[in-house]
């Protein structure tokens, strides 16, 4: 059993991971800024139920999720699919291994993904539906496993494959159409 | 997530030769389990088996070079700066709970 005297030593290292996630779950500085306060409370409130030496971090991106989830998306009413039949796979690799390299001894590729900005990323996962955008996040910028996700989120661990690779199409796929808009890449196919 | 296929059914794969002995795993493979490969959520004997495909297959090594890479630049690019007036919130947030519970 965790004790709350313990709890801002070891939960407040967290903080980053957590707001970032915030961020790009409610797209929203003031709304994510609520969003981790409130995690921070409930955390603390229920803190003895927390067994010492399991995963804090988890933890805390459990009750994230769930405070988001019923505060926050309530809100908003997108659709919550991804529609990525006609993304095939290694379809960024694929769009950018066509690019033009201007340097020896790099790929094409590589070179043409350095051109993304933060700007440009965190916007591509931000237009993700929310279970899609929340399964990357856990996944691709945090680093969990499938079975932290299935935790995590409270969904069956085949749901959680389903939606991460489901959600890194369509961001592969939103990567491409930002890059498109902003000629880092070249057109699409269908427009040209 | 299927089966293996048998040893020596002819894999088809787009744009190059699969190349895959009997009872090696081809490219179509490799590339269906790339992501599974990445994340480490494949059995030791999988891992093993993809291991040895990237090892001879440069087109499949290309593909698993370019999705390590942008694996890297997506979490690179996503980090945000707290702002110090929410480490303040939530410590003061913190310590009001813990005076309103001792109370």
């Amino acid at each position: 059993m965790a004790d709350q005297a313990q709890f801002s030593d070891l939960a407040m290292e967290y903080m980053p991971a957590l707001y970032t996630a915030a961020l790009r779950m409610t797209r929203k500085p003031a709304d994510a800024e609520d969003l981790v306060q409130e995690t921070y409370l409930k955390a603390y409130r229920a803190f003895a139920s927390f067994e010492l030496g399991t995963n804090l971090k988890a933890w805390l991106y459990r009750i994230l999720t769930n405070t988001y989830i019923n505060t926050y998306r309530a809100k908003q009413r997108r659709p919550d699919i991804a529609d990525v039949e006609d993304v095939e796979d290694l379809y960024l690799y694929h769009r950018l291994s066509g690019e033009q390299s201007a340097s020896l001894g790099r790929s094409a590729e590589d070179e043409a993904l350095d051109r993304f900005t933060d700007t440009d990323v965190k916007a591509a996962i931000e237009s993700l539906p929310d279970s899609f955008r929340l399964a990357v996040l856990l996944a691709d910028v945090e680093g969990f496993s499938y079975k932290e996700i299935a935790e995590i989120t409270d969904v069956p661990i085949g749901t959680v494959m389903s939606r991460i690779h489901r959600g890194r199409k369509a961001l592969q796929k939103a990567l491409i159409d930002r890059g498109s808009t902003r000629g880092l890449v070249g057109a699409t196919d269908e427009a040209r | 997530m299927g089966d293996r296929e048998a040893p020596g059914e002819p894999a088809v794969s787009d744009g190059h030769e699969d190349h895959a002995p009997a009872g090696f795993v081809g490219c179509d493979e490799t590339i269906e389990r790339l992501y599974f490969y990445l994340d480490g959520e494949l059995t030791e004997e999988r891992r093993v088996e993809i291991t040895r495909h990237l090892d001879l297959c440069g087109p499949c090594v290309g593909a698993y070079g370019f999705e390590t890479e942008l694996r890297k630049v997506i979490a690179s690019r996503c980090k945000d700066h707290v702002p110090d007036e929410l480490i303040g919130r939530v410590a003061d947030a913190l310590r009001d709970e813990h005076s309103r519970q001792s109370n």
